[in-house]
């Protein structure tokens, strides 16, 4: 028993099953992270004022990340090129490329994971409510490198207004580390999911993605190692193992390219 | 000429990975029952498991019922076992004068925790299954021409993947706490708050259960446009597999929400987020959130499926019903193309009128408005189906067996649970409405002798292609009966406790809100209304009496039922019919080649009454 | 998709990577707009979602060939654009039409 159509085209619709399949598939993705960004517009549109954040990001990290995952999906299509040029050896080259630029979206993401969930902050006894990178902890006190501070009552998102005021006056204060008794501390947290909604739909849409980037990265890996060997035997059929796996690497690709601005930009 | 012309079409494909290896050699019991890519066994699988969860279910609300219509009293034998297994949250009830252990009773929580888990086992582990994953597996190829799915692996991973949420589902019965406690809508922050691990279990199962019916419904719209044999035309199809089509297409869009709806509640019972508390959250157990999330989210987002849910449900019974009712009439369905754009149509604005569910929640009078309007519009395509079924059997010479039997109770009772949702599509009427008894009778309707009697149906239709014997005829008559008349003695009193004002999720069945326990209280509900709970609940175990000559029947007609006379013994025209019985693995012994529609019964100068879809008149 | 022959794919190898460079200036463009700072906040969450779309649109036709695909995938991908849209449209007017716009003056 052969199930049809698995390399061929079916004559009427054009596509073989894989390709019906993926696209599938990929409509049912849209919908998901259609509905994460629905609520990431639900969420940001019935925030209270002032208490949305901007400018928490790095943005040159996200943009060098960007270029990665833009660059990670020409060597996929260069791949899938090259083997309808018969060219078996500059797919490897391109598929190798593709793993490394995906290994590296997922240390730069994990490395910005890192610097926002030790990311300390507090609220003080005195409304005051100071944030930065945790340096040193003790029983007694913390001590926050490039703390910010502000009043808490004007809400996280005052804090780049805050940033500018301080470059502005004459108080360099900002950039010196600072001590904080932990009596004078109210309310205490890290910059995860838990702070406030907006790093709950940027921690879960990220997440999310990098999932969906992590389980490309592996088919095309395994497509590029021990997959390549129905090279030999069936070169047609797996031309489009590569075409579709590079179809769902591309919306991966697409998402990001929404992702970018939404979290990082505005 | 016919099958050369076949052979080209399906020989052009030349085998690489072993997809076909296992029909060379025996592949032994694991491969062959439990790890098999055959769509047949994968459809068995399905109906098996879901059969045994449709038991479970009703097993939860039969001692529901119990506590509903006695409430405090000790259920007999069944109240000490469920004290082993629960533990606490069972309910010792001692004798008030004696002071002695007289039994046990289910607890307020232990009945919030079975609601739950019968509502989310019987929408997600029981009805849909059945209906979409185990018909359609076993029959949408076989009637399309088809030798297998699309995806024969990713087929038995679906299955897979769905037995191991309902495995998880089932294992939260066993946790400190119980299972899942806050409906099966799991409401935020109500689901949030609860403190127990039930709602974890829950969450992870259905993220599980979801991704399951995502691969299934990506392999059946494959499979449909992939693999139709050749000639079966769009319009050649038979309406079931129209139907479950369009069941794919709402799974596969509306579920993905529903998946993001289910991950935020884990994020906010995991990680700590606050995607649904809003700020100011007043609940003692949740005084670290962040706030600034809406309930109303997870409201829309669990609603986005929640409705064309409905559909999902309904769609394949309609399918069914129809297979059933062409092949015994003996004419071809009237209005075909009507019934094809009419599901076509019920699925699109399926999608667009979830929040007539949430008219109680605070929404504007415009939205309101909006989706009042698509609501009633979306009534249209559900009675044309119906009428096209109901003009179907005008003029038809009628064979009333089983099957046939509950595909015309169907359309009745189908009809009821329609008709009564309309007073709940109009905001004005479901504000009266909204959670009480009347919403709980329209739903069973529905779903119960709406869909179930469908499915139903089509288990005495197909039992003969699966195995080449009949179910008992007798006794199918009897389950037959007994479910129509106790079915309806279950479900009509809730209409009126509804209307009364009585309200859905008490343990007590409302004893609490009488007029009885509260003389002076305005609004009290009315005595007669709070007995009818005891007749309900008689009603509802006779209706479970009386599934059990099928359950006999459908075991003891395996190796004892009646031996088909022929491989088509319904004498049907649709393809499943024209293989062997029970069909091998590759389905078909020539790859047929359709040349006519599907419902070529009784025409005019033909020698039989019925023409095969791949033969010639 | 349709085009098979060597030569046709070496055209389109030229126009992915024209394509790559579509993108790059795109994303410095969306940067650089984000520093561009708008009196309207309607303006800046509009252009920033115009580039991306631009974007979004060059990987969708050119790298998953949508440009030149067959027709049951364009229905497909219609079916699914007109759902997400409700989905969001729907929900986010359900969020802007609270009863007290309505009941309270």
């Amino acid at each position: 028993m052969e199930v049809p159509y698995t390399v061929e085209n079916r004559p009427d619709t054009g596509l073989y099953n894989a390709k019906v399949g993926i696209w599938l598939f990929l409509a049912s993705e849209v919908m998901l992270f259609g509905a994460l960004f629905s609520s990431y517009i639900l969420l940001r549109v019935g925030a209270l004022e002032g208490h949305w954040p901007t400018e928490l990001l790095n943005v040159p990290i996200g943009t060098v990340n960007t270029m990665v995952l833009i660059l990670s999906s020409v060597t996929v299509v260069m791949a899938w090129a090259s083997l309808k040029l018969n060219d078996f050896k500059k797919f490897k080259m391109y598929q190798l490329a593709t793993v490394i630029c995906a290994c590296m979206f997922v240390l730069i993401k994990s490395y910005e994971y890192r610097d926002k969930l030790t990311h300390h902050d507090v609220v003080l006894a005195d409304g005051m409510r100071v944030d930065g990178h945790l340096v040193e902890e003790t029983d007694e006190y913390i001590i926050l490198s490039h703390p910010v501070s502000y009043p808490a009552v004007k809400g996280i998102g005052y804090r780049p207004t805050a940033i500018k005021e301080a470059e502005h006056g004459d108080d360099h204060h900002h950039a010196e580390d600072r001590k904080i008794m932990l009596a004078d501390i109210v309310k205490r947290t890290t910059w995860g999911p838990w702070a406030n909604t907006y790093f709950a739909i940027y921690f879960t849409l990220t997440g999310l993605h990098a999932l969906h980037v992590i389980a490309g990265a592996l088919v095309i890996a395994y497509y590029w190692g021990p997959g390549s060997k129905m090279w030999k035997t069936n070169p047609e059929q797996f031309t489009n193992r590569i075409e579709v796996s590079g179809l769902f690497w591309h919306f991966v690709d697409l998402v990001w390219i929404f992702l970018f601005p939404i979290l990082y930009l505005l | 000429m016919e099958s050369t012309e076949a052979k080209e079409l399906h020989d052009t494909h030349h085998d690489a990975d072993g997809h076909g290896a296992d029909h060379h050699h025996d592949p032994g019991f694991w491969r062959k029952y439990i790890f098999s890519t055959d769509h047949k066994i994968i459809g068995i699988q399905y109906g098996i498991t879901s059969l045994l969860f449709m038991l479970f279910g009703f097993f939860l609300i039969a001692t529901m019922r119990w506590s509903m219509a006695y409430p405090g009293q000790p259920m007999p034998v069944v109240g000490s076992l469920l004290h082993i297994i629960m533990g606490d949250m069972t309910s010792a009830v001692f004798d008030p004068e004696t002071k002695e252990l007289i039994g046990y009773a289910i607890s307020n929580d232990l009945y919030n925790a079975f609601g739950a888990m019968h509502g989310t086992i019987m929408v997600f582990l029981a009805v849909v299954p059945l209906a979409f994953a185990a018909f359609g597996n076993y029959v949408v190829p076989l009637q399309i021409g088809a030798v297998d799915m699309a995806f024969p692996r990713l087929n038995m991973a679906s299955y897979h993947l769905f037995l191991l949420g309902g495995l998880i589902m089932l294992a939260s019965f066993f946790i400190p706490g119980g299972p899942a406690q806050a409906g099966w809508t799991s409401y935020s922050p109500l689901a949030t708050s609860i403190q127990t691990d039930g709602q974890l279990y829950w969450l992870i199962a259905m993220v599980i259960i979801i991704t399951s019916s995502l691969l299934g419904a990506v392999n059946f719209i494959a499979t449909i446009i992939q693999l139709r044999a050749p000639g079966m035309t769009w319009m050649r199809m038979p309406f079931f597999c129209w139907a479950q089509f369009v069941t794919a297409f709402l799974l596969l869009l509306a579920f993905p929400p529903l998946e993001v709806g289910a991950l935020l509640q884990l994020m906010d019972k995991v990680a700590g987020t606050s995607f649904y508390l809003p700020t100011g959250l007043a609940i003692s157990t949740m005084k670290d959130i962040s706030g600034g999330g809406s309930p109303l989210l997870y409201q829309h987002l669990f609603w986005f499926l929640g409705h064309p849910e409905v559909y999902v449900l309904i769609l394949p019974a309609m399918g069914v019903v129809s297979e059933i009712i062409a092949n015994n009439t003996r004419k071809p369905l009237w209005g075909y193309k009507s019934l094809v754009y009419s599901t076509l149509v019920l699925g699109f604005l399926s999608f667009i009128v979830w929040a007539h569910h949430m008219y109680l929640t605070g929404m504007g009078t415009k939205i309101s408005t909006f989706f009042q309007t698509t609501t009633m519009i979306i009534s249209i395509p559900s009675v044309i189906i119906l009428t096209c079924l109901f003009i179907s059997l005008w003029g038809g010479s009628i064979r009333f067996n089983t099957p046939m039997l509950f595909a015309l109770a169907f359309l009745p009772m189908f009809g009821i649970g329609g008709l009564t949702g309309l007073p709940l599509g109009f905001n004005y009427s479901d504000i009266l409405l909204h959670d009480t008894y009347y919403v709980i009778g329209h739903f069973h309707y529905v779903v119960a002798p709406g869909t179930i009697f469908g499915l139903i149906a089509g288990i005495y239709f197909w039992y003969p292609k699966m195995t080449g014997r009949y179910m008992n005829e007798f006794w199918g008559k009897v389950h037959f009966w007994g479910s129509f008349i106790f079915m309806n003695l279950t479900f009509q009193p809730m209409f009126a406790q509804g209307m009364a004002g009585m309200l859905r999720r008490m343990a007590d069945g409302g004893v609490g809100y009488s007029i009885a326990n509260n003389p002076d209280a305005v609004g009290g509900l009315a005595d007669q209304f709070v007995k009818l709970n005891a007749n309900i609940t008689l009603a509802a175990y006779a209706l479970g009496l009386a599934q059990i000559p099928f359950i006999i029947n459908l075991f003891y007609s395996i190796s004892k039922g009646k031996k088909v006379e022929s491989d088509n013994p319904w004498h049907s025209t649709t393809l499943e019919w024209q293989t062997p019985t029970p069909p091998p693995h590759g389905n078909f012994t020539t790859p047929p080649t359709v040349t006519g529609g599907p419902y070529e019964y009784s025409v005019p100068g033909s020698s039989q009454d019925y023409i095969p879809q791949n033969q010639k008149a | 998709m349709s085009g098979h022959g060597p030569e046709e794919i070496k055209k389109t190898i030229r126009t992915y990577l024209k394509v790559l460079g579509v993108l790059v200036v795109g994303t410095i463009a969306t940067v650089g707009a984000s520093y561009l700072h708008f009196d309207s906040m309607a303006m800046t969450v509009g252009l920033a979602l115009l580039i991306a779309s631009v974007k979004a649109g060059f990987v969708a036709l050119y790298f998953m060939h949508l440009i030149d695909e067959q027709k049951i995938i364009y229905k497909l991908l219609g079916l699914t654009t007109f759902f997400f849209l409700g989905l969001m449209v729907l929900i986010i007017w359900a969020s802007g039409d609270k009863p007290m716009n309505t009941v309270m003056p």
